[in-house]
């Protein structure tokens, strides 16, 4: 069952906007992993090889430790430095502190809850509704104060986030109960929910279909099945989807 | 001290013995059976993942109802075994096999000591270590089971789930054991050594276990405290670590609140960062004695080794926070915890470099104990460099809690650490019982582990770049794990076979204790202390006489010497 076409050996398809930029530090820092280990591989063989026990041939004894024996860790610590602030420093204040502005964005709340995942959509006026803990029940899922007029279009949408192509989407994620973790592999990105905290996240699909979310933190017996859905469509599917919703609020 | 010349009854010389070689021993008893039962743990756990939901073929109709029901693992015992598999593993496996086993009988061989510099507290460390372990194991027998939240106990799912009481209480009797182990290591090594036994004259296995104290006894501290506040949070009601407004299953959590659960976090990782050093440079260690002693000639660096084992040691605490990068934390904290992750890895390098150049313009002896060390070296290898995109912030946001993750820690404490334990087991087992080894059963057990292993642990990186989180009862529910899952079924057959290759090693080491071929003091012609004592060991006094130390730890090969080592106590 792989219906998307999007899994399989090795790294997923790539669907958010800075997912290449993740596949980019994955591909060097594997590739310098790689060198390393058959440099380090090759020597260690030939060693083996060159230098096994022959009779009459005494080991050299030597307490030198030349400069160029430093060559490796100063190598390694100039490749660190420049990683850190070339490439890491940058991708990841990118991914963390580029939120996008709250008018070219879709703004979704995201309360996770063992084991599923409550979107909250502000509706079609983009104010998002009182929620109070103390109003939570079954039918409430999120604590909706319906004497609020905000609160009238609010949408909730359980393991199921639609989003429009073309906008990044901006997700304040808490939590009712425990530690969560939203994780969507294509769009290479994971953050942790943790109860008391709002955590705001953000990222912009560049691709329709369905994607697939998993819970990444262990958060009690149904973790495994903690999974749901991230639907891209067109922004006219995702306005009728809005419309739909509404109205079936209403 | 005074000379031991009553007899001792059985009790005393073999139960409560304050000699630090039978404490030894009785650590690495106790820590064989935990490592046995924790790995047939995850055996347990590997069935789930290859075939789930189906049951257990025949061990599962024996399995207690708290963990399958008609052969099938139920999902809360996966996530007891799984939390079980780490704590037992670290905490009463690795930890007391490298620190308890080889750190209490060797140590104070290698510095010339007749024991240890505080015998009583010795023999209270261990029984504490003991009764923990005992507590570890009978949870899983008590009602509510065993612990289910990770060995990270990450809060606050730990404090409202079942089994948690009794982990905390084990861990604080076997973290109590280890202050008094660390402490009791450390006063020995800086007292107790024999005259000429300078700081640069040390064996690095003194050297790596000094560090270990010193990790042990700063950071442990750290975690005792948190572990009591999350007792108190579970039995008087506190709030310590559980915000205010939790709703748990549709009912609102009757506690105050105002708590942080990412305090617990950033107190757990305080302790577990060095603890993965406690775990590493007793390994190293071993190695850096077998190499030298298997290539016949000083090791390279002994000083820049040494040197990197206290900068690993300073540097360990700074590190906590990369296991947090997408906790929610502070941004601009995760760019100081990447760049001193990024830096603590430069030690590792110099002293994989140091390592490999001690092969250069050697004469190798390919022992069993050498091919161990050997192995040790290309597999912490990728171990430490799985760990790049691990402490990488960018690759880490992907990778994650996937079993990238797993395979890494794996790599590092398994074909890393327990590689070189069982190098440590057979280059030290004629000293500890005046026999050897089989030979060629010590080489099937180490081909058949080293492949098996690989087997199991390298597919874990495959399945993490494929976005396998970890953790997972039946990861077949979720179609990104589809793809990779026939790598399940074989890692599975490949722990089995893991299993299976320890046979040739548990038969070996006790059918040896008493049958193995005899051998003399010094059989592998090495240069330490421990070597010139008779094997075993005086009882209480190790020593005919007290020995003094003229020279470096690993002087083979000195040139215009009738033999090829001097050993550090000839003048």
């Amino acid at each position: 069952m792989n219906p998307s076409g999007h899994y399989g050996w090795g790294l997923p398809a790539a669907a958010s906007s800075y997912a290449h930029r993740i596949d980019g530090s994955l591909n060097l820092l594997h590739g310098v992993m790689l060198l390393i280990f058959f440099l380090w591989g090759i020597y260690l063989v030939w060693c083996l090889i060159r230098y096994r026990r022959k009779e009459g041939v005494a080991a050299v004894y030597s307490h030198d430790t030349p400069f160029s024996s430093y060559i490796p860790d100063v190598v390694m610590l100039l490749f660190e430095v420049w990683l850190i602030f070339m490439i890491g420093i940058p991708i990841w204040a990118h991914i963390r502190e580029d939120l996008p502005k709250p008018g070219k964005s879709i703004q979704v709340r995201l309360v996770a809850e063992q084991f599923s995942w409550l979107f909250h959509y502000p509706g079609p006026d983009g104010k998002f509704g009182k929620a109070n803990s103390a109003l939570m029940h079954s039918n409430n899922p999120l604590g909706l104060d319906e004497n609020d007029p905000d609160s009238k279009d609010d949408i909730l949408s359980v393991n199921e986030l639609y989003l429009p192509l073309g906008q990044p989407v901006l997700l304040e994620m808490s939590s009712k109960d425990v530690v969560h973790s939203f994780f969507v592999p294509e769009f290479r990105t994971k953050q942790d929910i943790v109860p008391g905290m709002k955590i705001p996240m953000w990222f912009e699909p560049t691709a329709t279909g369905k994607f697939e979310i998993g819970c990444a933190q262990l958060c009690g017996t149904g973790h495994y099945r903690m999974r749901g859905d991230v639907i891209v469509q067109s922004p006219q599917e995702f306005e009728e989807w809005i419309q739909k919703q509404t109205k079936k609020g209403s | 001290m005074e000379p031991n010349n009553h007899s001792e009854n059985f009790a005393q010389k073999w139960v409560f013995s304050k000699d630090h070689k039978v404490i030894g021993l009785q650590y690495m008893f106790t820590s064989f059976s935990f490592l046995l039962f924790g790995f047939s743990l995850v055996l347990l756990m590997r069935w789930q993942l290859a075939y789930p939901g189906n049951p257990i073929p025949w061990i599962g109709s024996f399995l207690p109802k708290s963990i399958a029901v008609g052969g099938i693992m139920h999902p809360a015992a996966y996530n007891s075994l799984g939390a079980m598999h780490g704590t037992i593993m670290i905490f009463l496996g690795i930890v007391p096999l490298g620190v308890g086993a080889f750190g209490n009988y060797f140590l104070p061989l290698q510095i010339g000591a007749r024991d240890m510099a505080f015998p009583t507290l010795n023999m209270f460390s261990y029984w504490v270590y003991f009764l923990g372990g005992l507590l570890m194991f009978f949870s899983f027998f008590l009602p509510g089971g065993a612990a289910q939240s990770g060995w990270t106990s990450y809060v606050p799912l730990s404090i409202i789930s079942p089994g948690q009481t009794v982990w905390l209480i084990a861990m604080t009797f076997l973290i109590t054991s280890s202050l008094l182990g660390s402490i009791n290591f450390i006063v020995t090594t800086v007292n107790l050594r024999a005259p000429g036994l300078t700081w640069s004259r040390l064996p690095l296995f003194v050297w790596a276990q000094f560090i270990t104290a010193l990790l042990l006894l700063f950071a442990f501290p750290v975690l005792q405290a948190g572990a009591v506040l999350q007792l108190l949070d579970r039995i008087a009601g506190t709030s310590f670590y559980i915000p205010t407004g939790l709703i748990v299953g549709g009912a609102p959590l009757d506690r105050s609140g105002g708590g942080s659960a990412l305090l617990w976090q950033h107190l757990f990782w305080f302790l577990a960062h060095p603890e993965v050093y406690v775990l590493l440079l007793p390994a190293m260690g071993i190695v850096s004695e077998i190499l030298a002693n298997g290539t016949r000639k000083p090791i390279f660096g002994y000083k820049e080794i040494a040197g990197s084992f206290c900068f690993i040691g300073i540097l360990s605490f700074m590190v906590w926070a990369h296991h947090m990068f997408v906790s929610g934390m502070k941004t601009s904290l995760s760019y100081l915890f990447m760049t001193t992750t990024m830096i603590i890895s430069v030690p590792s390098v110099a002293i994989l470099t140091c390592f490999l150049l001690s092969l250069k313009g050697a004469s190798i002896r390919f022992t069993l104990p050498m091919l161990f060390a050997l192995t040790f070296l290309p597999m912490f290898g990728i171990g430490g460099l799985t760990g790049l995109p691990l402490g990488f912030t960018p690759t880490d946001v992907y990778l994650h809690d996937t079993y990238y993750v797993i395979g890494h820690f794996h790599y590092v404490v398994v074909t890393g650490s327990m590689i070189a334990l069982m190098g440590g087991i057979y280059y030290w087992f004629p000293k500890m019982f005046g026999r050897k080894m089989n030979e060629f059963w010590g080489k099937v057990h180490f081909w058949g582990t080293i492949l098996t292993m690989n087997g199991i642990f390298f597919p874990m990186f495959i399945q993490g770049l494929s976005g396998v989180q970890r953790r997972l009862y039946d990861p077949t529910v979720q179609s990104h794990n589809l793809a990779v899952q026939p790598t399940n079924v074989f890692m599975s057959y490949c722990a089995l076979g893991l299993l299976i290759f320890q046979i040739p090693f548990i038969v070996n080491f006790f059918r040896s204790i008493f049958k193995g071929e005899k051998t003399e003091e010094n059989p592998w012609h090495a240069t330490t202390l421990e070597w010139a004592c008779p094997s075993p060991p005086l009882p209480h006094k190790n020593f005919e006489s007290a020995p003094t130390v003229y020279r470096g730890p690993y002087e083979y090969s000195v040139p215009g010497h009738s033999t090829d080592y001097i050993p550090q106590n000839v003048p």
